[in-house]
């Protein structure tokens, strides 16, 4: 019998397609179930933030980048305003600072609450996926009851916060982390001993730290290969540094690490909150900002430690002028997409969904 | 509330109201098929929506509860919507192929139930090869999800239709493996001989030590694997392949694969009960009761894996069957075998 002709084949995955967490889209060269070769095609979201900050004062960009990351905006808001600050000089209230810090941890803890949901939706099972909307779901409302916003807050301002947090949000927060490391047990039990999990993520999708390194890799999936890098501990921003809290890291590098790396970071996070609301002092909550706010000549790059890696915003300021001259955001997802190619390399097309997850990649993120 | 006694009745009507025997026996013979086909769509319709209730309990949600009590109309409603849907062929879809696919897995899916006893006496046909016939049958379900796979012209349908191919040959084995331990016990093919044998629930297959629980363990698996549901649902495995086969399927064509997919989790079910959990037998309710309250309990276990368990992949999967699951159960045969030879246990 001669031999059977078999060829590779090309499978178009996206830009509609269940797991590609918005519209990415993925050219995969296939060898039956194999991937021989996978292409990403970016820029289906794009919505030209940075372009069109240019034509807006410093105040009026950052509701366009709570656009940036819809998952973290609090995050985008933060990271513009600390540039802003960090360009004007501005000096923030101690009470906005800790307030900041709750807003972002709370966020990087909602964050990852879908990234849980996402990535055990991606493995096929559904439930966690609901378990892990419900918590996200108190959040949202302890946002909604602060800035009246559940996705785009436009919370954190150039030089503090729009409101001051009301008198029931301090316990209604408590109620939440008295039960929420609870919760994460329960969504551990689901899934990190699950052997059908197990069997899916180890030593799948294996990111090395040069390779993670090389390509830019941060947050989570870069500790999860065994650098330990945090820019809230090696870059301190905002009061970070008087928190205690562990950065937790591990070796492999594979899809189970990611996933175990972002769920004790959770746990991560809710500590530092709960250090927050015992300290929080009260006192102002924004620093004097002119409506006419002109900040002096200069550059500046800031970066913080976002749910999905390092999330950077630099500014371009022609000094004397409201608007700014030029603006770069960078996204932690935009790194991680890039590494995908060589990692999916050799893996089945149920792998690519898997580490497509496990990286947490957004496309907003990538395609701003 | 004795059902057999009624059908009893209206035989022996039709037969001394002067017709041929042969004409009597045709005119039963298709009245208990539309009948079988009628409980049949109905169960199908009540699991769909009961199997929305329990991954809704199992997720903290309510599920339907608009239309009707606790929304009991939902797939009416879902059943009439798919009706009335425009019927899409794909253009460059391979049209006989295509549209004999899903007629193919609606008629294996009810097929099956011809030898499977509802009750004491509520069986359409005791063949004596019964559980081969159900065996065979419902391996057709491969051949339509491969044609829809092929047909469709989609190359997410033909992943998801050669993935089915590969998955239901190779858990077949080790199913019909598992129930060949029950039937060296029960000495036949027969359906009803097998739940006459085990009267007492002492004497169902489930219960005796050692090898009937590895037997119905392995059963289970394979079974889980034979009707595609997580965590062995690869042939529409909605993250990767979108919907697999039945991409580009719709309305009607659409319904008859989903009915089909829900009435063959039924019939394992009832062929689980059948085999393992003493059939019709159980004190005090009357028989088919019995049956079908066994027969739901399985199908909640297999609900309650769907919405537990991540998916499997597919190189794991095949491992686990040829790896795993088929030397367990071709040891547990032998064990069978060596039990019944020597005739311990023999209750």
């Amino acid at each position: 019998m001669a031999e059977l002709r078999t060829e590779e084949f090309l499978v178009n995955m996206g830009p509609h397609h269940p797991s590609t967490h918005g519209v990415c889209r993925f050219i995969l060269t296939m060898d039956g179930e194999v991937v021989v070769k996978a292409e990403p095609v970016i820029g289906y979201l794009h919505r030209a933030l940075e372009k069109i900050c240019e034509n807006r004062t410093y105040a009026q960009c950052i509701p366009v980048l709570d656009r940036f990351e819809y998952c973290t905006s609090m995050a985008c808001n933060q990271v513009f305003a600390l540039a802003t600050e960090k360009l004007a000089g501005l000096e923030v209230p101690e009470r906005a600072e800790y307030i900041r810090v709750i807003m972002l941890e709370l966020n990087r803890i909602a964050s990852h609450l879908i990234w849980y949901g996402t990535t055990s939706l991606d493995l096929g099972a559904i439930t966690p996926f609901l378990y892990g909307f419900r918590e996200r779901e108190d959040i949202l409302d302890l946002f909604e009851m602060t800035c009246g916003q559940r996705l785009t807050y436009n919370y954190i301002r150039i030089g503090g916060v729009s409101k001051d947090i009301p008198p029931e949000f301090i316990p209604k927060c408590r109620k939440f982390l008295d039960t929420f490391d609870a919760k994460v047990d329960d969504y551990e039990r689901v899934l990190t001993a699950n052997p059908i999990f197990i069997v899916r993520n180890k030593d799948v999708g294996v990111l090395t730290p040069e390779m993670a390194i090389a390509y830019g890799v941060s947050g989570p999936s870069l500790r999860a290969s065994g650098v330990r890098f945090d820019l809230r501990r090696d870059d301190p921003y905002s009061i970070y540094d008087r928190f205690k809290f562990n950065i937790p890291t591990r070796q492999n590098g594979d899809c189970y690490d990611r996933y175990m790396i972002r769920i004790q970071e959770m746990r991560e996070s809710a500590k530092i909150v709960r250090q927050a609301i015992e300290q929080i002092p009260d006192g102002e909550i924004q620093a004097k900002v002119s409506i006419n706010f002109k900040p002096p000549a200069g550059e500046v790059y800031s970066r913080i430690e976002n749910s999905r890696g390092e999330m950077g915003a630099y500014i371009q300021s022609p000094g004397g002028v409201k608007k700014p001259l030029r603006i770069k955001l960078r996204g932690g997802s935009y790194n991680q997409l890039q590494v995908m190619p060589e990692l999916v390399v050799g893996h089945k097309i149920a792998d690519v969904v898997a580490i497509m997850a496990s990286l947490d990649i957004i496309m907003p993120e990538v395609d701003r | 509330m004795e059902i057999v006694g009624i059908f009893k009745y209206l035989y022996d009507l039709l037969a001394s109201s002067g017709l041929s025997e042969n004409l009597v026996d045709v005119i039963a013979y298709a009245a208990a098929a539309v009948m079988v086909f009628g409980i049949l769509a109905l169960i199908a319709l009540f699991l769909v929506w009961w199997e929305r209730k329990v991954s809704a309990h199992i997720q903290q949600r309510f599920g339907p509860m608009r239309t009707g009590w606790h929304g009991w109309r939902q797939t009416i409603a879902d059943a009439v919507k798919l009706l009335q849907k425009e019927d899409i062929t794909p253009v460059m879809a391979d049209r006989p192929v295509f549209y004999w696919a899903p007629v193919i897995a609606f008629v294996a899916a009810f097929a099956a139930y011809i030898v499977i006893p509802f009750g004491d006496g509520l069986i359409v046909s005791d063949l004596n090869v019964g559980i081969l016939f159900i065996l065979a049958i419902t391996t057709f379900t491969v051949i339509s999800l491969l044609m829809a796979g092929w047909g469709s012209n989609n190359k997410y349908a033909l992943l998801g239709g050669m993935r089915s191919a590969a998955q239901v040959v190779s858990y077949e084995v080790p199913m019909v493996v598992a129930v060949l331990a029950v039937i060296v016990f029960a000495g036949s093919l027969s359906m009803v001989d097998i739940v006459n044998s085990q009267a007492k629930v002492y004497q169902w297959y489930l219960f005796r030590l050692p090898f009937g629980p590895i037997a119905f363990i392995c059963y289970i698996i394979a079974a889980t694997a034979e009707v595609n549901r997580t965590p062995f649902d690869l042939p529409e495995a909605e993250q990767e392949l979108v919907a697999g086969f039945n991409v580009e399927y719709s309305g009607m064509k659409f319904a008859m694969f989903f009915l089909a997919e829900f009435v063959n989790m039924f019939t394992v079910s009832a062929i689980g009960t059948t085999l393992f959990l003493g059939g019709w037998n159980g004190p005090i309710l009357p028989s088919w009761m019995w049956f079908f309250i066994k027969t739901f309990a399985l199908v909640f276990i297999f609900m309650w894996f769907r919405w537990t368990y991540p998916r499997l992949r597919v190189d794991q999967l095949m491992e686990f069957s040829w790896k795993f699951l088929l030397p367990i159960s071709f040891a547990n045969l032998i064990l069978a075998g060596i039990m019944k030879y020597s005739g311990w246990f023999n209750w």
